[in-house]
């Protein structure tokens, strides 16, 4: 089934839209919450109750002066921001936000990208990912930054290999209704074969959900994970040298990546836009389909939540203490994890 | 597009990247056009409708192979090559890899009947499923002899580059 190319662009910039209007949207929100963890007031004076405060840091990025290092590749320096946001902003295509619209006589799927290897699609961007910051670092003609870009991508290859174990173990639990065939590599596959048996990924498979939401947090470079925000004791990371809109893009895509990292966990593990107990037809009218992309958009939220919460809670890993964890403790726990699921289904529990 | 226009399209970028793989004095710069050409390669295999393969391709290649590529680069801190000119010993080794490379080409570019072969040894659409059960039922032995042997290699290296301890001999 393929869309007519309006119906496509539509979806793109709904889609693109909705993650570009989060962004904002979640910025304010992490300064409120914050401050209401911190017993503070946080941002209060522009706009009622802060409200237009990102709208402010957005004009303040945009007029402040941009500085450049001497000796910098012009070309990479401007496209390692680039890079960052862009791979953040496209995983968000291949992520389903809700079954079939019909409308019109017309039925299309409510997701951009309906690629039936959508999960290797995710990982193969947020591989490509790391460009964005190795390149930042490299072209910045700083050591700082070049040590900083370094550490970011080794802590993101690293925790790469969790996640990617990790959803081996959701892979193995996928069932396709039609012949009863197990696993698939696509995303509404994945949501579609936990409405049907009714129990969510994250109880099949617990610890599965634990790994792949830490290796989240690491590659979104957040809290515990976020050596680059380490000013005191290593100066920064790959973006100590930017300033202005540049370094407003890398913080644009590390908060798009967390809207999209999020929304990813949401189709894994959390039933995507289906309600427990709740048997929704698949393909659905206009009223319906607010219904579902609204159910899928109360999860996304209630887990950003649990992100900005996280952020504010944990202390910030050492550097080898974060390697250690990556590869002693999570690494063979994935694949513990992967052969007990793996033999739960083999054995016909679930 | 079609098929055609698409293949055109992405394997011109393969091309111009990996020229420029050859062409570029900055090691990173060379780097960063093999991974332009790897996505090309990805385009290919797209437009040949093999999504699993294109996926593959840029997350193994262009994304895990090359970062590992560009860390060593960076780490090694490079200098920049200058040109010293062609001496002697250097041009008789272009000549002799251009020939060896136009040997090697010369059955391809001469004989216009030669094709792949007509019956390829599983004919079954690329899809997840289908190459999963080829490569773990019915190639399974070969599948798990060659990652035995990247293990040995993986093992080699570690020992390789491992710093001998102070009481046993170098």
């Amino acid at each position: 089934m393929t869309d007519p190319l309006w119906i496509s662009l539509v979806k793109a910039v709904a889609v693109f839209a909705f993650t570009l209007t989060l962004v904002p949207l979640l910025v304010l929100a992490e300064r409120r919450i914050s401050a209401w963890m911190q017993y503070r007031v946080g941002p209060n004076r522009v706009g009622p109750f802060g409200s237009m405060q990102p709208l402010a840091d957005l004009v303040k990025m945009l007029f402040k002066e941009e500085l450049r290092p001497a000796g910098v590749p012009a070309f990479l320096f401007g496209a390692a921001p680039a890079i960052a946001a862009i791979c953040s902003l496209f995983m968000m295509a291949v992520v389903p936000l809700g079954g079939t619209l019909l409308f019109g006589g017309h039925s299309t799927r409510m997701v951009v990208a309906d690629v039936d290897v959508g999960v290797l699609a995710v990982l193969a961007t947020s591989s490509l990912g790391v460009y964005g910051i190795t390149l930042g670092g490299w072209a910045s003609n700083s050591k700082y930054s070049l040590l900083g870009g370094l550490r970011s991508s080794a802590q993101m290859i690293s925790y790469e290999l969790t996640m990617g174990l990790s959803l081996l173990s959701v892979l193995v639990l996928v069932r396709r209704g039609d012949a009863g065939l197990f696993g698939s590599l696509s995303l509404s596959d994945i949501v579609a074969s936990q409405a049907s048996s009714g129990i969510w990924n994250v109880v099949k498979c617990p610890l599965g959900f634990l790994l792949f939401t830490t290796a989240a947090f690491a590659e979104t470079n957040r809290l515990p994970f976020d050596l680059p925000e380490a000013e005191p004791e290593l100066v920064g990371g790959y973006h100590t040298e930017y300033s202005a809109m540049k370094f407003g893009l890398f913080f644009l895509g590390e908060y798009a990546a967390m809207v999209a990292g999020s929304a990813v966990v949401v189709c894994l593990f959390l039933g995507g836009w289906h309600l427990p107990f709740v048997t929704g037809a698949e393909a659905v009218g206009v009223p319906g389909a607010l219904l579902q992309v609204g159910v899928f958009v109360a999860k996304l939220l209630v887990f950003l939540f649990f992100f900005i919460h996280v952020r504010w809670t944990l202390p910030r890993f050492r550097y080898d203490q974060l390697m250690d964890l990556g590869w002693k403790v999570m690494l063979p726990l994935a694949l513990v994890n992967l052969l007990v699921t793996g033999g739960l289904v083999a054995a016909g529990v679930f | 597009m079609d098929e055609r226009t698409g293949f055109l399209l992405f394997s011109a970028i393969a091309l111009v990247g990996a020229l420029n793989v050859v062409l570029r004095r900055n090691p990173v710069h060379a780097v960063l056009w093999l991974v332009g050409s790897f996505l090309g390669v990805a385009g290919i295999f797209l437009t040949l409708g093999s999504g699993l393969l294109a996926a593959i391709q840029v997350m193994v290649y262009a994304g895990a192979i090359m970062v590992l590529f560009l860390f060593v680069i960076l780490l090694l801190n490079l200098e920049t090559p200058r040109f010293e000119g062609i001496s002697l010993a250097r041009g008789a080794s272009l000549f002799a890899s251009a020939a060896t490379g136009l040997l090697l080409l010369w059955p391809f570019v001469s004989d216009r009947s030669l094709q792949a072969p007509a019956t390829p040894a599983v004919n079954l659409p690329v899809t997840a499923a289908n190459v999963g059960m080829t490569l773990f039922q019915r190639f399974a032995v070969p599948f798990e002899i060659v990652s035995l042997v990247l293990l040995v290699a993986m093992v080699g290296a570690i020992h390789v580059a491992r710093r001998p301890r102070r009481d046993e001999p170098a």
